[in-house]
């Protein structure tokens, strides 16, 4: 009888594991992991701006209408506060999306009218920030793919057979929302003299 | 071997009480074939020099390998040179990042790798910098390295001397960091932990299951064991896979007889079958020794520079 017990439980274990118990739990912590990234990598490109707008208005004093859009950008983005258990909330994460898209247009505008400035292109400091903020859309870049990878993975293992029973009877794990290339992003920007 | 991969694959499946999964594999494999087609692919990594757009003149290229042998030696830090003749319209930190992810170039924890990546047509320079060296070689400290050091370089077309300068300033920016600790197999490692992980929870259960029949015990462990070296440590062939579906049967039969009967066997330690140990640790060694130069699992997540000449 008490053989019989031990085998229950000991196919009951091999059940759980075999129906996706443990592979969403996982899958959505790497989610999470992936999403740390994205944020940490948002937030460094915000702790720039102020220098980098410094930078610039030294030189560019009638640059005042593009210099005023990323201030104001960047103070848009740093008033939403978008933590993991957000990830679920699909108007939260476009809120987030919009905010974010907002900010790297300000900032592509910025690096356009840049262009006149031939004094400021020389600068020390600037080429400096100018590396440092090509990194930050880069590794914004990577973590974005990063993150999205893992919502496909996440999504697909919440909705595959058998684990969706597992899921809906157990876990209830939602879908989460992946980045959507952002509006007008396909296109090159032109520059104009 | 592909089809076989996949029998692996459908055994494995049964085994976990999920058999209709094979429709999702299907569809993944659909799926999968309707990608595009990469513009770039990524090459083999041979060594240290991979030098795929003829730009580095041999006398040059021994001398960037032994400097970055010698520097892997004793910082344990990788940096590896990529010339490719042209990007085929990828932009250069995309192919970056590609590359990045399918060499892992520096050694696993530490992620300690560093990919001097140069595109001969589009004259583009990528430093990609991996996690674990982004505090000494920072985004900034890359990007002067290309501006101040190679690019001068570069535009004369004194391409040697721009790959040996900006090779010994990226030494110079990343010296210290970290110390070769003579552990250079972590991956492998992890392999083989994660082998006997999964051979212990499969003992159990051919056990269990042995204990109730002799034909379930057989068999759970014919298909087990095969199973679990073919996922954890290495794909088997056919013929292996049959031989260890024999020692796997055997096992599977008189395991649990010897448990439940031989009380004197009970001090003797858990595995009386010591095949399994053998059977395992002869061919983990094969796997990585005979690549060559191999990447040590290191991560990157974007840091580095690009700049053009």
């Amino acid at each position: 009888m008490k053989r019989i017990a031990l085998v229950i439980l000991g196919l009951m274990l091999l059940t759980v594991s075999g129906c996706g118990y443990n592979t969403m739990q996982a899958n959505e912590e790497s989610v999470k992991a992936a999403w740390g990234d994205v944020e940490a990598s948002y937030q460094r490109r915000n702790d720039l701006i102020p220098n980098l707008v410094e930078t610039v208005k030294a030189y560019a004093k009638h640059e005042k209408e593009t210099l005023t859009a990323v201030t104001e950008a960047r103070a848009k983005v740093g008033s939403i506060q978008m933590s993991k258990d957000m990830l679920d909330n699909p108007a939260a994460f476009a809120q987030f999306q919009q905010a974010q898209g907002a900010m790297s247009s300000a900032l592509s505008r910025l690096m356009l009218v840049v262009e006149k400035y031939p004094d400021l292109k020389a600068n020390q400091n600037f080429q400096d920030l100018q590396h440092q903020l090509e990194g930050t859309e880069n590794r914004i870049n990577v973590a974005r793919v990063r993150y999205n990878k893992a919502i496909e993975t996440y999504n697909t293992s919440i909705r595959i057979f058998p684990n969706n029973l597992t899921n809906s009877m157990l876990l209830h794990l939602k879908l989460k929302e992946p980045f959507k290339a952002e509006a007008g992003a396909e296109k090159a920007p032109q520059v104009k003299f | 071997m592909k089809l076989f991969n996949r029998a692996g694959y459908s055994i494995y499946a049964q085994f976990r009480c999920a058999p209709r999964l094979l429709p999702a594999f299907i569809l993944f494999f659909i799926f999968w074939l309707n990608l595009p087609a990469h513009a770039l692919d990524v090459p083999k990594v041979q060594g240290y020099v991979n030098d795929y757009a003829d730009m580095i003149s041999p006398t040059a290229k021994a001398a960037l390998e032994n400097e970055l042998k010698a520097f892997e030696q004793t910082d344990s830090t990788q940096i590896v040179i990529l010339t490719v003749p042209s990007l085929e319209g990828e932009v250069i930190e995309d192919f970056g990042i590609k590359v990045a992810e399918s060499w892992k170039i520096g050694q696993k924890g530490k992620d300690n790798g560093v990919i001097f990546l140069v595109s001969k047509q589009d004259k583009k320079i990528r430093i990609e910098v991996g996690r674990g060296l982004e505090g000494p070689l920072t985004d900034l400290a890359a990007g002067r390295i290309i501006d101040i050091v190679i690019k001068p370089r570069f535009k004369r077309g004194d391409f040697d001397g721009g790959f040996l300068a900006g090779v010994s300033s990226l030494i110079d920016a990343a010296r210290g960091e970290f110390k070769a600790d003579g552990n250079h197999r972590p991956q492998k490692h992890e392999k083989s932990s994660r082998f006997f992980t999964f051979l212990m929870f499969g003992a159990f259960v051919m056990l269990f299951l042995g204990s109730i029949s002799r034909v379930f015990g057989g068999v759970s462990g014919a298909v087990g064991l095969p199973a679990i070296i073919h996922l954890t440590l290495l794909p088997l062939s056919l013929t292996t896979f049959i031989i260890f579906a024999a020692v796997g049967l055997g096992a599977g039969i008189f395991l649990p007889i010897l448990f439940s009967s031989g009380g004197q066997h009970r001090g003797g330690g858990f595995w009386p079958g010591g095949g399994y140990y053998g059977g395992g640790s002869g061919f983990s060694s094969g796997g990585s020794d005979f690549g060559g130069f191999s990447g040590g699992g290191g991560g990157f997540g974007g840091g580095g520079a690009s700049g053009d000449w």
